[in-house]
């Protein structure tokens, strides 16, 4: 029998210091047993002689100092985890919340994980399609990356996502695929929209829902992406499946953290956010990848609502700098009825050059993409000049690329929400595009290719 | 023997502990039941607090800390090269066949395999006198790196005996008699990580280190112990500049640190390096490399350590004689980590949560960076030059990590969001970067390279600042008001833009670019400006020499391999045939 404390001290925000403990030891979880019997759960934050610092996932309304009892466990936070876990819908406490029975773990592991020996890691260079051009063709998806949606508020980042799990494949068939969903402080409505989406294409049975729904206790949400990514590594790389993790919304994680860290008067770096956001988020997001000779793996697709549509905001900067990319989604092409509206030239995907090419896509894939590039900035700039200076000031060939930009546009990236390219159909629409102009103008094309692929007659 | 402490407090990575009186600042000590390390990093009375290099989950109150007597080392012998270590050294490979492909806690193995024989060859023979750095003989490390056996300090005197033999890193190779008696000399050294090794002299540097990367090599030049500095806002290309120097700079040996950076990206340098040839010495690049990974998911206090870690390394192999090149990525994440640390020991902030210390930190890491006459009676030279990559919040420069980064290093390679945001790879803003050490470079090449070397530089510059200034006035009026000499001159900042500076680092040509064909490319588009300028003022239409088709050779002129450069400047001669031929008669030159 441990130990139950009746010495809660201070209770501020979401933090509890409890008193004269012993034995107790840092990360350790807590059940906090309240006088009508009720249960919620802390995790000690801090552990300072014989005082806990605990912070509380349900938080701490309704608990009083000198009623409440606390117990501590004498473990981190776990999860159980069976095979069964797939098809079924948790809380962000790893609680089953389908109305199901509960599971009989097979096992039990700590949700924080343990980092990847990166002489173990296995680079990710499996081409999956996602049916969507901007990204087959400009930022490549590849397995075991982490690639994340840079969406603001408005914009259709859901729909973008489940498109995306619904189409993603890979060029080979037969495996193990399922989805690993984690909510965090998303409406209902937003939630509903995904289980929808999920059961319309039988993804449900596939799939493993930990959700923390806008009024959800918000510390819990610090444990949902951990609870989430442990059943993910356990089905990757225990039962070999291929595991897509959607994340939404990184930015509610976020908050939680800062809300956290302000209780306990922690110096702040930019906006309030704590010092120590870079290395939490990298815990999360590290997390996916492959394993030389395990068969399954883990492609990871956060999404987060930038404030104020501001790259530079410390959530998506900081996400930035350790994804391996970023879909960035933009406001003017959602507002020109665009869809999806990916912004592509900020979007960038930083493993697309190893899953693209001969024997994966097709040999003139790399040139296509640079090309496209190249062509759609060189036309917005000339799109800028003529703004400002009226078409006249545009040479013949700045037309051209104007013209071009704008075609890119209503083509190539605008697709049907149901519309499932595959690599070739979106290759061969980029070179449709590029036939709009001259084939000495196409320097990032080797000239073999565009012998091959260059449309014989202009459009 | 010290006193043993016991753990007072647990807050994420730092311990405090009580009763550990005697340890000083700076030991190693061992943390709790499961023996993690860690290092004391602040003393106050009786409390000694402790940055812990593993995850503390678990750890509680009460339990012991044991000194262990020496500061954070790392272990210096051969099979440094090739391998790869964690921030605290840990050799990851080993581990992960002692422990799985995870990095679990308290996971510990010797950085340097103990029982691999290595084959000694003296160079010295007994009865002669030795000093400290002294080279006694060399192992063949790996078919490029020749791994020199130095004496150690204190073990100045005359060798007794001394022979070719296989040996393990603890068997002695050399027996010296020195002044406190006879002591054996064995392969394996050890050094503190926080201190740098001494040298005998240091010198300005002379040389540039040629990384093949035409806009770092021809306008903004490092030099073999120099220092520079790559910031720029995610996306933009540091690791990929990184990797690239990493991969072409012609430095002898190449220590990468991963400094709180992501893992598929050190599995890049894994799964490439052993494949990729050294186009010097015609072996895989992996043999000439050292691996320092801690990963942004690692423990953060290990982070803080990797770069001395990596840069203790570098100096050891810069202590042979060799040219040295590391490469820190990034820094930020190193500046993070101490600014974490900082935190939690409740210092007083300097900007941004930045610890007050940060600028000085940084200056003593770069300071290690240098070309030197190293330790021993042969004064052979040695050199270090030291890259970081910056990532700046939000790629505002304007932050404490870049400032204070500034204030130390020579180089500056700014990159661009907006040029990466075009694909105009490597993204270096070329009017924001500078170098200082472009009048050595010029010097060095205008003797080695060519006499037009530096003119043509400073030609290729001037073209770009007026473009930019031309741009602005486009913006304004439009093209129509431009003469036709500033229209040409439009064209050929273009052509050294998508023709010469951008540079493809997956194209198997491209990504490597020898100093001559540098030259001889930038020649090549500047003859085009010359030729066509002194076209148009007899009266040529700029418009017939862009309709030249050979013009159009001039784009892929980069792609000539380095074998057949000669291609370059018949092109050229064909290029100034074709616009003379263009030219009313009479007018030919």
């Amino acid at each position: 029998m441990r130990k139950e404390y009746l010495t809660v001290e201070n209770i501020v925000g979401p933090l509890m210091l409890v008193q004269e403990v012993s034995g107790v030891s840092f990360a350790e979880i807590a059940e906090i047993i309240l006088p009508d019997g009720g249960i919620r759960h802390g995790q000690v934050l801090e552990i300072n002689e014989d005082k806990a610092l605990v912070q509380v996932f349900e938080g701490t309304s309704g608990l009083t100092p000198g009623e409440v009892r606390v117990k501590f466990l004498g473990k981190g936070l776990q999860l159980g985890l069976s095979r069964d876990i797939v098809g079924r819908m948790f809380n962000g406490f790893g609680r089953v919340i389908d109305g199901g029975p509960p599971i009989i773990p097979e096992k039990y592991s700590d949700v924080n994980g343990v980092p990847i020996n990166p002489e173990a890691r296995d680079y990710p260079n499996e081409f999956i399609q996602t049916g969507i051009s901007t990204i087959d063709v400009l930022n490549t998806l590849v397995r075991g990356q982490k690639l994340p949606i840079f969406s603001g508020s408005g914009l259709p980042h859901s729909r973008l996502a489940a498109q995306i799990a619904r189409q993603a494949k890979v060029l080979k068939t037969g495996e193990q695929f399922a989805v690993v969903f984690a909510a965090m402080g998303i409406t209902f409505e937003e939630a509903q929209f995904f289980m929808n989406e999920f059961e319309k294409t039988g993804a449900l049975e596939r799939a493993v829902l930990f959700i923390n729904l806008a009024n959800d206790p918000p510390i819990e949400r610090i444990a949902v992406p951990r609870m989430a990514l442990t059943a993910a590594e356990y089905l990757a790389y225990e039962l070999g499946m291929h595991i897509l993790v959607i994340l939404t919304d990184m930015t509610n994680y976020c908050e939680a953290l800062r809300e956290i860290s302000a209780a306990r008067k922690e110096v702040p770096s930019r906006r309030g956010y704590p010092g120590y956001l870079y290395t939490d988020l990298s815990m999360i997001y590290e997390r996916a990848g492959r394993i030389k000779g395990k068969s399954g793996s883990i492609t990871q697709m956060p999404i987060l609502t930038m404030p104020e549509d501001d790259k530079t905001h410390p959530i998506p900067d900081l996400t930035g700098y350790i994804t391996e990319g970023q879909i960035l989604l933009s406001r003017m092409l959602h507002n020109e009825g665009i869809y999806p509206p990916v912004d592509v030239l900020p979007s960038l995907s930083r493993l697309k050059d190893k899953g693209i090419g001969k024997g994966k896509t097709r040999e003139d894939h790399a040139g296509v993409m640079n090309q496209l590039y190249a062509a759609y900035a060189k036309g917005k700039a000339a799109k800028e000049i003529a703004v400002v200076l009226g078409e006249s000031a545009l040479t013949p060939l700045d037309i051209m690329y104007v013209k071009f930009s704008e075609q890119f546009e209503k083509e190539f990236i605008g697709q049907g929400e149901g519309e499932n390219r595959d690599i070739i159909a979106s290759l061969t629409i980029g070179w449709k595009l590029l036939g709009m102009l001259p084939a000495t103008e196409l320097k990032r094309v080797k000239q073999e290719f565009i012998d091959e692929y260059y449309p014989s007659k202009q459009l | 023997m010290k006193n043993q402490g016991i753990i007072v407090k647990v807050s994420g990575p730092l311990v405090v502990a009580k009763g550990l009186a005697g340890t000083d600042m700076y030991e190693l000590v061992r943390v709790g039941t499961l023996g993690l390390f860690g290092e004391v990093i602040e003393i106050r009375g009786e409390r000694f607090s402790i940055q812990v290099y593993e995850e503390t989950g678990g750890i509680g109150p009460g339990e012991p800390v044991v000194p262990t007597s020496a500061p954070l080392t790392v272990e210096l012998g051969p099979g440094l090269v090739t391998s790869i270590f964690d921030g605290i050294q840990r050799p990851l490979d080993r581990l992960r066949v002692k422990f799985g492909d995870f990095v679990i806690r308290g996971a510990e193995a010797a950085p340097l395999d103990r029982t691999k024989k290595w084959h000694f060859i003296p160079l010295k023979k007994a009865g002669d006198k030795v000093v400290r750095g002294d080279i006694i003989g060399t192992i063949p490390e790996t078919p490029i790196i020749e791994y020199r056996v130095m004496v150690p300090p204190g073990y100045e005197g005359t060798l007794r005996e001394i022979s070719e033999k296989e040996a393990t890193l603890e068997e002695p190779v050399a027996m010296v008699n020195t002044s406190e008696g006879e002591k054996a000399i064995t392969l394996l050294q050890k050094w503190p990580v926080r201190t740098p090794r001494p040298v005998k002299k240091r010198l300005i540097p002379c040389a540039p280190l040629v990384t093949g990367q035409r806009v770092l090599d021809t306008l903004f030049p490092i030099a073999k112990g120099g220092t520079a500095c790559v910031p720029g806002p995610f996306g933009s290309g540091k690791t990929v500049v990184q990797h690239q120097l990493a991969k072409w700079a012609d430095a002898d040996l190449i220590v990468y640190v991963g400094c709180g950076e992501r893992g598929n990206e050190m599995t890049d340098v894994l799964i490439e390096f052993p494949e990729l040839i050294d186009p010097r010495s015609g072996r895989p690049l992996i043999e000439r490399t050292i691996l320092v990974a801690n990963t942004s998911n690692m423990p953060v206090a290990a982070r803080e350590a990797s770069v001395f870690t990596g840069i203790t390394m570098a100096e050891y192999y810069r202590d042979m004689g060799y040219s040295v090149a590391l490469m820190a990525d990034s820094t930020s994440r190193w500046a993070e980590a101490m600014r974490e640390m900082s935190g939690r020991l409740e210092e007083m902030p300097g900007e941004e949560g930045y610890p007050a210390y940060l600028a000085s930190r940084l200056a003593s890491f770069y300071e290690r960076a240098g070309r030197v006459i190293c330790e021993g009676s042969d004064d052979r030279e040695g050199s270090l030059s030291v890259i970081g990559a910056v990532s700046p919040p939000g790629g505002d420069l304007s932050e404490p990590v870049v400032q204070a980064t500034l204030r130390v290093v020579k180089v500056f390679w700014g990159l661009d969001d907006k040029l990466a945001g075009q694909r105009h790879f490597p993204a270096i803003n070329w009017l924001a970067s500078y170098s200082l050490y472009q009048e050595l470079v010029d010097r060095y090449c205008t003797e080695k390279i060519d006499q037009y070397w530096a003119k043509n530089r400073r030609e290729a510059m001037a073209v770009l600042k007026r473009e930019a200034e031309l741009e602005e006035l486009v913006r304004l009026v439009g093209m129509d008001a431009l003469s036709i000499q500033d229209r040409l001159l439009l064209e050929a900042a273009k052509m050294i833009r998508e023709d010469f500076l951008h540079q493809n680092a997956y194209d198997p040509v491209d990504t490597y670019t020898s100093f001559p064909k540098q030259f001889k490319l930038l020649q090549l588009i500047l003859g085009f400006y010359h030729v066509s300028y002194q076209a148009i003022t007899v009266g040529v239409e700029l418009e017939d020499i862009l309709k030249l088709p050979v013009r159009n050779e001039i784009p892929r002129a980069k792609f000539i391999p380095e074998g057949q450069i000669d291609k370059i400047e018949a092109l050229r001669q064909r290029m100034k045939a074709a616009i003379d031929a263009l030219k009313p008669s009479g007018e030919n030159s």
